[in-house]
């Protein structure tokens, strides 16, 4: 039963894709969209079926080598469980949308075949139930982005945005490839339930070298997933793939995958308090730089990419400070309203005629209602306000992030404000004030179809009560999902208690956070509010940016940066290999060839015979050697 | 008598091809090849898989000094018998459209070419398995020398005369170690492994024997002469050096140096698997900037034949099981690539990526199988090329956790030149040259077919490969470390 969940989606992969032109276009909609329901009522199935343990079910041992054995198999727990929700779920109706919004893409079918594609590798990766699942699903992931991102392969700014994004995540695979050979010398094992057992029987001391090694390489596969610095510039270029892929790919589930793989690891990672320092920092520092460059993008898709890396930077700074099931809940949050702002930025984007550029629209919440008013759920709940989801995820690392160090806590507010600033320019510049594109633009604005807008309202209620999934104590709720994970960190408590002794706060600390991180969020959105609707400013054009403004719109150049320091240093010492590198170790084999030519030459002289003088070298060295070991006799 | 078969079907074939009418030659070296392909099968079928040498034949040749024309296959051989069965009449199948001169000739040398590698993989005695080395080597290169490019005169003369020179080293050794063996001598493989040389004749022993192979596959900075070879060279040739005979290379290393100089390799086998990874990443990164995509490939064959060498040398179950399959891999992606350069080449009459593009806009069936090669190439998790790499790199990582960091990189730079050269072929705005795109043919689509069915079968079930040659190698290991 449970193979069927990506077995659906490989399924309709197949039908779409090699029947690629042959099924009729209104067929390929309902299968790739069929799949991923499918796929999504077998895992509530599943879901209602869990009865509180890991499953893990073996499909076939796929390699094995000496006593080494790597089943290809799955493990049913309230992880995988969690991810199966987000990943089918988001992903059915991102399915459904694509059928509105890819309807006049002559490649419709290859779409879907794609993104079913992606539905596959995705739930290996989070149901395979040893790291080298994970890694097929991991890598397939990959592969899928990159022909998504590139989809429209005749324009060669999207395939070099694709091309980057691929070999950005190799080198996070790399780490994370290492990580895996570093378990396997370790443990003897890639299986997640021996590895974690071995991890927390009590041979490692915490901050033991072996365990922060292998928790640093997975990490660096999971700063490339996940887009944290200093692999993140690719997410933004990302955004070349159509929006539906955005949307699924680069903000609900594939990013996501850096902080699964953290959490799956939780033992490991709990006994490597050092790793979790370094992944705070990088989380925290994440964040910030995203959302800063956030604040002056103007391209309605990048502002939200930066937003999500931000937002995954977030994630990360749960994680390092231990609030594992804090990041869970975060992702959760966020794969509904990020999703439902790309598909409402896709929405305005199919009403725009594929206008991307916030500074030509403006007024477009009479055009587009249900576009607009749900826009405005996923942008508050993205600003953490009370009450929709984001404020209670976002509230909760807070809180975490305040009992481990007050400077962390405030710089963590600082980015709150940031995103609640950029969100609400974003809100305010598209929709609001008068409209700035086109007559022809004007003219064809149009609300999107029932496709599209019927996913974009039901993420939109998912948003505004998905924080009640774990609403804390002090607010009169269980925090179900905290306790529904807390098997998840029983070894790891076993193993590093002290990660997990942090004494709680009191209630009205609690509610000072709370009153802070609205406060300054709402005092973001009126500044906002006075620059972009009173004063109805309009972002400047390009030129006329000057300063640090200019420095974050052109994303502190790190991308000059890298292209400076590694890629046209590698494409110099490739040439340089290339010519003189072989030029060099020619000269010394042709020399050698000459050598070897004078030489006969010189034997030749003494003998008569004019041919076969490599046979004569060759006997006469045999003879050599026989006499040589008959004399050492 | 199996064994015996696989050698001589191809050389009786390819003497028929020889005398027949040039229309039909490549119709009946096809017939050949497919016998023969039909051969290998029984012998993969009733192969048992134990670490026992099985189907063998024994002559005598020069029998009062204990020299047979003998042979049989064990795992080690079986995978290797598969690859050069399975890849020949999909070669000869790839020429179907484009006419070569003088057919018969062009290829009966194909089937010897054959014939010299069953015998190459089959050998059991020192000689022997030295002939057919050679003998490999006649056939390629009077295909390159007589139906290449412009430069083929100068560049095959260099290929050959470098190849001879490396296997004069091996015959030296193994004339040398011929004479080690007790009683009236014996040129009996296995009996070699017997011999305990003291460590510093197993350090020449191991250089000799790594020289020769080293040419052959080839290991930096023993390659100068392979891209050179593999673009001159006309297709199928190609195919044949990349796909096959470099393994003749990697096959020696792991049936002589691991078992007769263990010794030799405990004080040489950094140095070699140093001078293996640096070939690895060398290689891949003069891939990078290449533009004519037949010399793209070649460089990307000697990185990847770089890390077989490596894994070889690291003397792990992982690293040498690693290089078995990844020699099955490898011969089916760079056949599969090849022919796809070729297939481009026959309609564009260019190889220069910067003047192609756009080619998938009418293309499907080509930019599938063009996807599934690079990815198999690039050793994408359940296609063929992942199992190989995902084995190397472990064996290598195990021996030495720096090397195997460093090997590690080409992952990364493997996906940048494939992705490159994927990119500017296929992708972006038409060009001049590819304005005009027949997808696929029929017998196109024939080699492709089974080249992809290969990657996705060892991606998704490697242990119908793995469990075969795991035993032999097991016991080439035992010998190692006793």
């Amino acid at each position: 039963m449970l193979i069927l969940i990506p077995l659906l989606p490989l399924l309709g992969f197949a039908i779409n894709g090699i029947g690629f032109r042959k099924v009729p276009k209104s067929l390929v909609g309902i299968i790739g969209s069929g799949v991923a329901l499918g796929a999504f009522i077998i895992s509530i199935l599943a879901w209602n079926s869990f009865n509180g343990t890991p499953q893990v079910v073996k499909i076939f041992d796929w390699i094995s080598i000496g006593t080494l054995n790597i089943p290809f198999s799955f493990q049913i727990d309230q992880l995988s469980l969690l991810m199966l929700m987000i990943v089918t779920g988001v992903g059915s109706l991102i399915h459904i949308y694509s059928i509105g919004y890819m309807h006049h893409d002559e490649g419709f079918g290859k779409f879907f075949a794609f993104l079913n594609l992606f539905l596959f590798f995705m739930l290996l990766l989070v149901m395979g139930s040893n790291y080298v699942v994970m890694f097929i699903g991991w890598e397939g992931v990959g592969l899928c982005s990159y022909l998504l991102i590139g989809f429209w392969n005749k324009v060669t700014n999207y395939n070099n945005a694709a091309r980057k994004a691929f070999i950005m995540n190799r080198i996070g695979d790399l780490g994370f490839l290492l990580g895996i050979f570093m378990i396997i010398s370790t443990f003897g094992s890639v299986e997640y339930t021996e590895v974690f057992a071995k991890a927390a029987n009590g041979s490692f001391a915490v901050n033991d070298a072996v365990m922060v090694t292998i928790t640093m390489l997975l990490f660096v596969g999971a700063m490339g997933k996940s887009a944290q610095i200093p692999l993140y510039t690719w997410l933004p270029d990302a955004m070349a793939g159509p929006t539906p892929v955005s949307a699924l790919i680069h903000a609900a589930t594939m990013v996501t995958a850096g902080i699964y793989m953290v959490i799956r690891s939780n033992v490991l990672y709990s006994l490597a308090p050092s790793t979790l320092a370094l992944v705070g920092g990088i989380g925290l520092a994440t964040a910030l730089m995203a959302a800063s460059i956030g604040l002056f993008q103007n391209d309605i898709k990048k502002v939200l990419a930066y937003s999500t890396v931000s937002q995954l930077g977030y994630m990360f700074l749960a994680l390092g400070v231990g609030a594992y099931a804090s990041a869970m809940f975060h992702v959760m949050t966020h794969a509904f309203f990020k999703a439902l702002l790309f598909l409402g930025a896709g929405s305005v984007i199919h009403a725009m005629s594929d206008e991307q550029d916030i500074r030509n629209m403006g007024g477009l919440r009479k055009h587009l209602p249900v576009t607009f008013w749900t826009f405005v759920v996923g942008t508050v709940a993205i600003a953490g306000i009370f009450p929709l989801s984001g404020f209670f995820s976002k509230d909760e690392i807070l809180a975490h992030v305040f009992e481990h160090n007050k400077l962390m806590w405030g710089l963590g507010i600082l980015g709150a404000v940031m995103t609640a600033f950029y969100m609400f320019r974003l809100l305010f510049v598209t929709f609001f004030g008068e409209f700035r594109g086109t007559h022809e633009q004007a003219h064809h604005l149009h609300e999107s179809p029932i496709t599209m807008t019927l996913p974009l309202m039901v993420l939109a209620v998912l948003s505004a009560v998905g924080g009640l999934m774990n609403v804390p104590h002090v607010l009169g709720g269980s925090n179900w999902l905290s306790h529904f994970m807390e098997p998840l960190f029983a070894q790891a408590k076993q193993a590093n208690p002290a990660l997990f002794a942090g004494g709680h706060l009191d209630h009205s600390t609690e509610y000072m956070l709370m009153g802070v991180s609205v406060g300054v969020a709402i005092g973001a959105i009126l500044v906002a509010y006075n620059l972009f609707i009173s004063k109805k400013t309009v972002p400047a054009a390009d030129k006329d940016v000057t300063g640090v403004a200019k420095v974050l719109q052109n994303k502190y150049y790190v991308d000059e940066l890298y292209e400076s320091v590694f890629v046209n240093p590698m494409r110099k010492l490739s040439d340089v290999l290339h010519s003189f590198g072989e030029f060099l170790i020619d000269l010394v084999v042709n020399g050698t060839g000459r050598l070897v030519q004078w030489l006969s030459g010189q034997a030749r002289l003494v003998q008569t015979g004019e041919t076969g003088f490599y046979v004569f070298a060759m006997v006469l060295g045999i003879l050599a050697i026989m006499a040589w070991n008959f004399l050492l006799k | 008598m199996l064994t015996l078969g696989l050698i001589l079907i191809p050389l009786l074939a390819g003497v028929g091809v020889l005398v027949t009418k040039n229309n039909n030659a490549k119709q009946l070296a096809l017939i050949g090849a497919l016998i023969e392909l039909a051969l290998a099968i029984v012998v993969f079928i009733q192969f048992k898989p134990n670490a026992t040498q099985q189907f063998g034949f024994k002559y005598g040749w020069m029998a009062s000094a204990g020299i047979h024309f003998s042979g049989a296959i064990d795992g080690i051989s079986l995978l290797l018998v598969m690859l050069t069965g399975f890849l020949t009449p999909l070669i000869i199948l790839s020429t179907f459209r484009q006419p070569y001169k003088n057919a018969s000739t062009f290829y009966a040398l194909i089937l010897f070419m054959q014939s010299a590698l069953m015998g190459v993989f089959t050998a059991t005695d020192a000689f022997l398995f030295y002939l057919f080395f050679e003998a490999a080597l006649i056939p390629v290169y009077f295909l390159a020398a007589v139906w290449g490019g412009e430069n083929r005169i100068q560049v095959t003369f260099k290929f050959f005369v470098y190849t001879i020179f490396g296997s004069l080293f091996m015959l030296v050794a193994l004339v040398y170690l011929y004479f080690q063996t007790a009683g009236t001598h014996t040129a009996d493989i296995s009996s070699l492994y017997k011999l305990a040389l003291d460590a510093q004749k197993q350090g020449w022993i191991f250089w000799a024997f790594f020289i020769a192979f080293a040419i052959k596959m080839p290991v930096f900075p023993f390659h100068t002469w392979q891209p050179d070879t593999y673009t001159e060279s006309p297709t199928p040739a190609t195919m044949l050096l990349a796909g096959i005979m470099l393994k003749m290379g990697v096959y020696g290393l792991i049936r002589f140096i691991l078992p007769i100089v263990p010794l030799g390799l405990a004080t040489w086998g950094k140095t070699a698997i140093v001078l293996s990874v640096i070939g690895l990443i060398y290689g891949s990164i003069i891939a990078i900037q290449q533009r004519d995509m037949k010399r793209l490939i070649a460089y990307s064959s000697f990185a990847h034949v770089g890390l077989m060498a490596a894994g070889v040398f690291s003397q792990t179950l992982s690293g040498v099981q690693g290089a078995l399959i990844q020699m099955l891999a490898h011969g089916i992606n760079v056949v599969g690539l090849f022919f796809i350069v070729e297939i481009i080449f026959s309609r564009t009459k260019t190889r220069n990526i910067e003047q192609l593009g756009g080619i998938t806009q009418r293309t499907p069936h080509l930019t599938v199988y063009f996807m599934i090669l690079m990815l198999g190439s690039v050793a994408l998790p359940l296609t063929n090329g992942f199992v190989g790499e995902f084995l190397l790199l472990k064996g290598v990582y195990e021996t030495n956790i720096w090397m195997g960091a460093v090997a590690g990189l080409t992952i990364i730079l493997g996906a940048v030149y494939m992705l490159r050269l994927v990119q500017k072929s296929m992708f972006g705005a038409k060009s001049a040259f590819t304005e005009h795109f027949a997808d696929l043919s029929f017998s196109e689509r024939a080699v492709l077919l089974p080249l992809a069915v290969m990657v996705f079968w060892m991606g998704l079930y490697p242990n119908s490969f793995l469990k075969l040659t795991e035993p032999a190698v097991n016991n080439l290991l035992q010998m190692i470390h006793y």
